[in-house]
């Protein structure tokens, strides 16, 4: 007798513990077997590019924070760094360092969100109110710095907004001494626990050709061996006076490119931002932390497009300016939005409990998809 | 490594009809192509040694509003006419240079050559400036709306003669 | 010695209150939320859940159903998109069922009134809201100070009045 069998759509809606954000996935099945995910997006679409039109550029700084939320010093600096390209500034010695000590502390930040999200989609709680307590620790730092918990209009044109505080230098210390320990203490609980590595080894595996075909950047391109990363081959600021390494995936623990590899990069990658950190602090000279820029700044009417690497992937913004003081068009490559095509290629072959697996291991905000 | 020149030298020589000219605009200069012929140029920039273009950095369209504004009666401005434009940024991660190319298209009927089959990249790239604009991308596996929903009508939102409805499905969207 | 529990009361464990205020009581002390952020603002929400700013303490625990949740805290910009969503959400939440609305972009439109041809300015033109917590994020703390508001709100109800 002949097995009847039908195929059925499964929609993971907009309202989903597990999407991140409001996401909505259309799963077809075949039991529990994944034929195709289609992605749905633009639940979040908040007009970005036409409110651009019509600021400012120093009005701009703020709508970036909220692109991506989890890193808004990083969108800051992305853009600061474009601008004062396209200007032809320079800006003081001590701007750069402390611009590249709060990015490396928002980097710090981001991976730890990522890190505990993905253990609460994977079933483990715990590491999510250890990573969480971590994280009140910085932004009690940024808080001291410019008055913000998350977003912050930190990094202008030219400058900075705040200086330091006085007691920042030795507070930073005090929290790089105090968050060594918790890495190691990550690791027992998550990244070497033998249920974790069951459900994401071997799991979502991503060619290197395939990553670099779709324009994947960040931890997901480095996972899949790809030695790659903005801050030593495109460089920007002052990242080539420090000595860190760049952590690729090396198949450890199953095959190389897969959920595990990525998750363990972001794990390597907090270390090295707390070796920069470390490099930056004592190297932090005294200065002035505003250059003279002119009152309503004017760029030559042509356009640039300038890139950073933000926790996340490669943060693009290309702005096209003619001659007046609002841009003519301001358009953002975020990387997620990049990074969330390549998700229903990985998904094809797999049971549907992987695909909350694959989706935690790409680590998007749907902020920066939508924009 | 080669300079943006050389890549444009090299370029119209392989090319003499759809190359067109070299525009050395402040901080970045930028090559402008026909838009039927993208598609070839883009394999030809890919797959020759010498250039190895692996990755599309980013697809973003323009609205140059370089046509004639014409004062509606009730004092808003539509635009007829004129052209709306596509920059590519191109990049190699073996050989480390970088490459601007921009086409242009009529505002009444903008088509564009898809660059989907070399790079997978450009397929939600291409579909958000369907969205935005109103491209239509030549041998585009799905163009369909992307940011917007799938049911609005009131046209292209970035262009710069947009006019913003007033009702969607029963909810006012004005402040 | 009595403990305290047992010092309370006198009179064999014996309690005389009204009906309302045993309800009112009841509902107050374990408002369930559905657990639905949408941008910034969800993430400020999951700090206050997490162990520095505890949402526990108050009975606040996260819930995936409507079916099972009392409150739902509209954290994030609203768009058009969307809004047809939470109002189906909305009316799947059964009865007593309340709202926060938290930031200033679900208040009113937020940063985003002027230009923002996809953005709902504010929930409150699709879903009647009980508080609204102003900030951009707002602090955990004033999360906090909108729940106990919410709850002083509930103190004062009475079962012949709805809710909603």
């Amino acid at each position: 007798m002949a097995f009847k069998t039908e195929e059925m759509i499964l929609n993971m809606g907009p309202q989903h513990p597990s999407t991140h954000g409001v996401l909505r996935l259309e799963v077809e099945l075949d039991g529990e077997l994944i034929i195709s995910v289609k992605p749905h997006i633009g639940y979040l679409h908040r007009c970005f590019e036409k409110h651009c039109e019509a600021m400012t550029y120093p009005q701009v700084i703020p709508y970036t924070d909220r692109m991506d939320y989890l890193a808004s010093m990083y969108n800051n600096f992305g853009y600061v760094v474009t601008m004062e390209r396209f200007l032809n500034i320079q800006v003081p010695e001590r701007v750069e360092y402390i611009r590249v000590i709060m990015g490396e502390l928002q980097r710090i930040a981001s991976h730890l969100v990522a890190l505990g999200t993905y253990g609460v989609d994977i079933g483990a709680f715990t590491p999510f109110l250890y990573c969480f307590r971590d994280r009140e620790k910085i932004l009690s730092l940024f808080e001291m710095t410019c008055g913000a918990r998350l977003l912050y209009n930190y990094m202008w044109i030219g400058g900075l907004s705040h200086d330091l505080h006085p007691d920042f230098i030795p507070a930073c210390k005090e929290f790089l001494r105090y968050f060594k320990p918790n890495i190691t203490e990550l690791n027992n609980l998550l990244s070497f626990n033998k249920i974790f590595i069951e459900r994401t080894a071997n799991v979502g595996i991503l060619p290197a050709e395939t990553a670099i075909n779709y324009g994947v950047t960040g931890p997901n391109l480095r996972g899949s061996g790809v030695k790659y990363d903005l801050r030593r081959n495109d460089q920007y600021s002052v990242y080539d006076r420090f000595d860190f390494e760049i952590p690729v995936g090396t198949g450890a623990n199953g095959t190389l490119g897969d959920c595990w590899d990525r998750y363990y990069v972001r794990v390597r990658e907090m270390e090295e931002s707390i070796k920069i950190i470390e490099q930056a602090l004592e190297q932090l000279p005294e200065g002035d932390i505003n250059t003279a820029i002119p009152k309503r700044i004017k760029p030559p009417a042509g356009s640039i497009y300038g890139r950073v690497e933000n926790p996340k992937g490669e943060l693009g913004y290309f702005i096209m300016s003619d001659g007046s003081t609002s841009p003519y068009r301001l358009k953002v490559r975020g990387p997620s939005f990049v990074n969330m095509t390549v998700f229903s290629e990985l998904c094809k072959g797999h049971l549907v409990a992987d695909v909350i697996a694959i989706l935690g291991s790409i680590d998007i905000v749907l902020g920066e998809i939508d924009r | 490594m080669k300079t943006r020149e050389e890549i444009f030298n090299s370029l119209k020589q392989e090319f003499p009809r759809d190359v067109l000219e070299f525009q050395n605009v402040p901080v970045e200069p930028v090559i402008t192509v026909n838009p039927l012929a993208i598609n070839k140029i883009c394999h030809f920039l890919r797959d020759v040694e010498g250039f190895e273009f692996d990755t599309l950095m980013c697809l973003s369209g323009i609205d140059d509003a370089n046509g004639e504004k014409i004062t509606e009666a009730d004092g808003t401005v539509t635009i007829k006419g004129g052209v709306l434009s596509v920059y590519y940024h191109l990049y190699s991660i073996k050989l480390n240079h970088k490459v601007t190319l921009k086409v242009s298209a009529s505002r009444e009927n903008p088509e564009v050559e898809s660059v989907e089959s070399i790079w997978k990249c450009a397929d939600w790239h291409e579909r958000e400036a369907y969205d935005m604009f109103g491209f239509i991308f030549l041998h585009h596996p799905d163009l369909r709306r992307i940011l917007m929903p799938y049911d609005w009508e009131a046209g292209y939102p970035l262009r710069k003669d947009y006019k913003n409805p007033e009702f969607y499905q029963g909810i006012k969207i004005p402040y | 010695m009595k403990s305290l529990l047992d010092q309370e009361f006198t009179d064999s464990n014996i309690v005389i209150t009204k009906v309302d205020d045993l309800l009112n009581w009841a509902r107050l002390s374990s408002l369930w939320q559905l657990g639905f952020g949408l941008a910034c603002c969800a993430i400020e929400m999951m700090a206050t859940s997490a162990s520095h700013y505890d949402f526990d303490r108050f009975g606040v625990i996260p819930r995936p159903s409507p079916r099972q949740a009392d409150i739902i805290i509209i954290s994030g910009t609203v768009t058009l998109k969307m809004a047809t969503r939470i109002k189906r959400l909305f009316e799947q939440m059964a009865d007593p069922k309340y709202i926060i609305s938290m930031g200033s972009c679900s208040n009113s439109g937020g940063p985003y009134w002027e230009h923002g041809y996809h953005v709902l300015k504010g929930i409150d033109r699709i879903i009647p809201v009980d508080v609204y917590v102003p900030g951009c994020p707002p602090r955990p703390e004033a999360l906090l100070e909108g729940l106990l508001k919410l709850q002083e709100k509930i103190r004062k109800e009475s079962m012949v009045s709805k809710t909603v």
